[in-house]
């Protein structure tokens, strides 16, 4: 459904050819339909063009959704698909970063599940509730940062930094908690996963913050600004001045920390540690990324998009829990959308370039 | 004549709002070169496509020994024997010098690759082109561009190509192997071959073309005229509408520049296989060239001293301080600017706005707590693109959509945004349209009639010695002379540059 939303908008307003001539642009002004809203880059139309495309299909979703089950369509059954998206929606954040930055974190479930078991040993809850927080966001942060300063510094490719970190993290995990799940006695903090603000988990308030956050961050700020352009040219972006290794390790350490904050988020939930927890979390993250129409070779991408491509994923598993339907079927679907997302934004890619 | 190879006649090729091709006529005899003239969007790219079988013109007839042929793909232009070199040469840097000659016609036995026979043939083909040499066998990634040329001529050579289309194929090479290209021409002219030639450059069209044809706003304007005696100031003014030639902009009367602040000082800098001992200085509204052939060390000398490179020994100092070797964030905040030889793949970023673009080095000023506020942004990069008279000057429209001159206008003008005082210019006439470049020859003039020094490397002797105020020629890694510009004429620069090279 999504493909008769996008090539209207999607065609219309680009210019079609690489030509680049001096004549060509000029006359094409004129032509232009979709010209004159005002908006500075082209990129934030692209943007919103895929969003919209992404949008219909949770609405079809939703559809489809109320459809098959009384339940559905609940403002309780809203709050359970937003909450189970909030651990996952966080995580895609810094992973949408990463990927826009010319990157890849593959690492992010072992972080999370480390972060989650070093929060919840006996020693650190000995600290209480600020010790648990601060020590899973720390875990993220400096996990993240070796992963940084391993890729910018070290010069090896981000996919086999990951990779190796994904192992090595989840293998510490192992090794801390003995494969125990670690109970949480801390009241306080596992009542982060069950209070309520204004009717609505505060979990959810966290996800939102988060995107808000990020959405700024990327797309309002210098940082944001410098990765995109570091993942649209990295050669261009250390020749105009940028610090580009530097801006790598950041980037890194920004996915590590999203991670830390699902680790809390995730083991109140739980209410308790383990090493097994975030597993496939990066495969869901990437997932999420892709169909919400960020360019894997990065310099291009939206966070919106990424957050609709979280949403798109657990409406999916919602509707399919509520109808009993096996989890088979459900990775069935979810590899069918993500190939679905990939042919649709390369239609747009098609008439956007040459 | 005979009959012509091929005729085209009418060819209208449509894009969504742009008619890239509006009626072109085009014919082409066997065994001569035809050159094809027209500045950037000209068309010249749409009609190789159309010839190569990758697009589909809309209206219009092609024919071939006087049949009328379609070319739906790529595969069935090759049957025909029309094989088309690219600038940016298709080739498979994985793969071996012969599998990339045989890229999709190996020869095979029952599915099997004879890799012998393909290696024979391959070997064959090199020595006809003058190149024995090469061995087939080595990965194609680690030629060099002119060893490239040659394999992707290889293989037009095994489709039994009888016109070869070249697409500025002298822009990746240095002086000596312009002279190998031309000769292998030659040869195949000889052959019968017929080739389609374009280039930018007037003298190489006068050195090896036959008949010219022009192109402008994606239109025959003059058809077959003789390659060798028509008058430049003719062709140009066909190109462009006006009659512009090389234009240098005057050089300033004013004070000595002997009395003009010494800006830049590079002192004994050295890189082993690169450059020995190169010191020369800079000073404020100068501008100085460095002539000399690819390979010479110019743009190297010009990314040492931005730090893009680290130096093995030497200094270099900017307003008396010296600069930390290998650091461009340092050069950078000391005032120097680049503008790099490749401008997609080392300066611009494609998927942004004319703004983005050209506020990426100095984000900082139009930031507070690192919000960018978008409106100052968009008023200074509005400024900017209007004092180089960039065009069309709307900085929220795509970078890429500009033509090649003015990427380099953006390029340029990311560069005033930082106040900028000492510009390093690689080659950046490089794709540039005639027209456009007097345009850039003006703005690189006013420039530095504004303070800012100016060192400028190009390939280009004419435009070194017409632009710059003083040169450095370069061979081999080192400074052969440094003199006035007015001193030295183009056989002086060509003779230094070339003594003891071998040629």
């Amino acid at each position: 459904m999504s493909q008769q939303t996008s090539p209207p908008g999607g065609s219309g307003p680009l210019p079609a050819t690489g030509q680049g001539s001096p004549a060509g642009p000029v006359r094409q002004t004129g032509s232009s339909p979709g010209r004159g809203s005002g908006r500075p880059a082209f990129l934030g139309h692209m943007g919103r063009v895929r969003n919209l495309g992404l949008f219909v299909v949770l609405v079809l979703l939703c559809v489809v959704g109320a459809l098959s089950s009384d339940n559905f369509a609940t403002s309780q059954n809203a709050l359970v698909i937003l909450t189970s998206a909030a651990v996952i929606g966080v995580i895609t954040i810094g992973q949408t970063f990463v990927i826009i930055g010319g990157g890849i974190d593959l690492s992010v479930g072992a972080i999370v599940a480390l972060g989650s078991v070093w929060c919840t040993t006996v020693a650190t809850q000995s600290f209480g509730f600020g010790g648990m927080v601060f020590c899973a966001l720390a875990v993220g942060a400096v996990v993240g940062l070796v992963n940084g300063l391993i890729i910018a510094y070290g010069n090896i490719v981000a996919f086999i930094v990951t990779i190796a970190m994904m192992a090595s993290a989840r293998g510490l995990a192992e090794r801390i908690s003995d494969r125990q799940s670690q109970v949480v006695t801390v009241e306080s903090f596992n009542s982060l996963a069950s209070t309520r603000f204004l009717g609505i988990p505060l979990l959810v308030h966290i996800l939102a913050v988060a995107v808000l956050v990020g959405w700024v961050l990327l797309n309002r700020t210098t940082f944001g600004r410098r990765t995109f352009a570091i993942g649209g040219n990295q050669e261009a972006a250390r020749l105009a001045g940028l610090d580009v290794r530097r801006h790598t390790v950041m980037l890194y350490a920004l996915s590590g920390l999203c991670c830390g904050i699902a680790a809390i988020m995730l083991t109140a939930r739980t209410t308790s540690g383990a090493s097994n927890l975030g597993d496939l979390y990066e495969l869901d993250s990437i997932a999420a990324v892709i169909i919400g129409g960020t360019l894997l070779t990065g310099g291009r991408g939206s966070l919106v998009g990424s957050i609709l491509g979280v949403l798109v994923f657990t409406t999916i598993t919602n509707i399919f829990v509520l109808n009993n339907l096996t989890t088979d079927i459900q990775q069935i679907a979810k590899g069918l959308i993500i190939v679905a997302a990939v042919l649709i934004q390369r239609r747009g890619r098609r008439t956007a370039t040459p | 004549m005979s009959a012509p190879l091929l005729e085209m006649q009418g060819v209208v090729k449509e894009f969504p709002g742009v008619r890239a091709l509006d009626g072109v006529d085009l014919d082409v005899v066997a065994g001569e070169v035809h050159c094809l003239l027209g500045q950037n969007g000209a068309g010249k790219s749409t009609l190789i496509k159309v010839l190569a079988g990758a697009h589909q013109p809309d209206e219009g007839h092609i024919a071939w020994e006087g049949e009328p042929v379609t070319l739906p793909t790529p595969t069935a232009a090759m049957r025909h024997g029309i094989a088309t070199i690219y600038q940016e040469l298709d080739l498979a840097d994985g793969l071996s010098v012969a599998e990339n000659v045989y890229l999709g016609h190996e020869q095979s036995r029952l599915g099997f690759a004879q890799r012998s026979r393909m290696h024979d043939a391959a070997r064959q083909l090199l020595r006809r082109l003058g190149h024995p040499e090469i061995p087939v066998t080595r990965e194609v990634g680690e030629l060099s561009a002119a060893g490239k040329q040659l394999v992707s001529m290889a293989r037009a050579l095994s489709h039994e190509a009888r016109l070869i289309i070249m697409d500025e194929p002298s822009a990746v090479l240095a002086h000596d192997e312009v002279d190998n290209l031309f000769r292998i021409i030659g040869d195949l002219t000889a052959a019968g071959v017929a080739v389609v030639y374009i280039s930018h450059r007037m003298d190489e069209i006068r050195r090896i073309g036959d008949r010219v044809t022009v192109l402008k706003d994606g239109r025959t304007v003059a058809r077959g005229l003789p390659a060798r005696s028509t008058p430049t100031s003719e062709l140009v003014s066909l190109m462009t509408g006006r009659t512009v030639e090389y234009a240098f902009p005057p050089r300033p009367q004013g004070p000595d520049p002997d009395e003009r602040p010494v800006l830049l000082e590079v002192e004994h800098l050295s890189r082993p296989g690169e450059f020995h001992d190169v010191s020369f200085t800079v000073r404020a509204g100068e501008i100085v060239g460095l002539a000399g052939l690819v390979g010479s060390g110019r743009s190297e000398i010009l990314e040492t001293v931005y730090g893009a490179r680290r130096p093995a020994s030497g200094r270099v100092r900017v307003a008396g301080s010296a600069l930390r070797p290998g650091s461009i964030t340092a050069a950078v905040r000391a005032g120097l600017g680049l503008a790099p030889e490749e401008r997609k793949s080392q300066a611009l970023f494609l998927h942004s706005s004319i703004a983005h673009n050209v506020s990426m080095s100095s984000l900082r000023r139009f930031a507070r707590a690192g919000l960018v506020d978008a409106r100052t942004e968009l008023s200074a990069t509005t400024d900017a693109v209007r004092r180089l008279d960039l065009r069309p000057p709307d900085p929220t429209r795509p970078v890429r959509t500009l033509s090649g001159g003015n990427q380099q206008k953006a390029v340029v003008a990311r560069w005033l945004l930082t106040d900028c005082r000492l510009l390093l210019l690689d080659e950046p006439t490089r794709g540039v349209d005639v027209g456009a470049r007097a345009e850039l020859y003006a703005l690189i003039r006013r420039l530095a009639d504004s303070g800012v020094g100016v060192l400028l490397v190009s390939s280009e002797v004419p435009e070194v010695l017409g632009l710059a105020d003083r040169v450095l020629v370069m061979r081999e890694g080192r400074v052969v002379r440094e003199a006035g510009a007015l001193d030295l004429d183009e056989s002086k620069v060509l003779d230094l540059v070339m003594e003891g090279s071998s040629v």
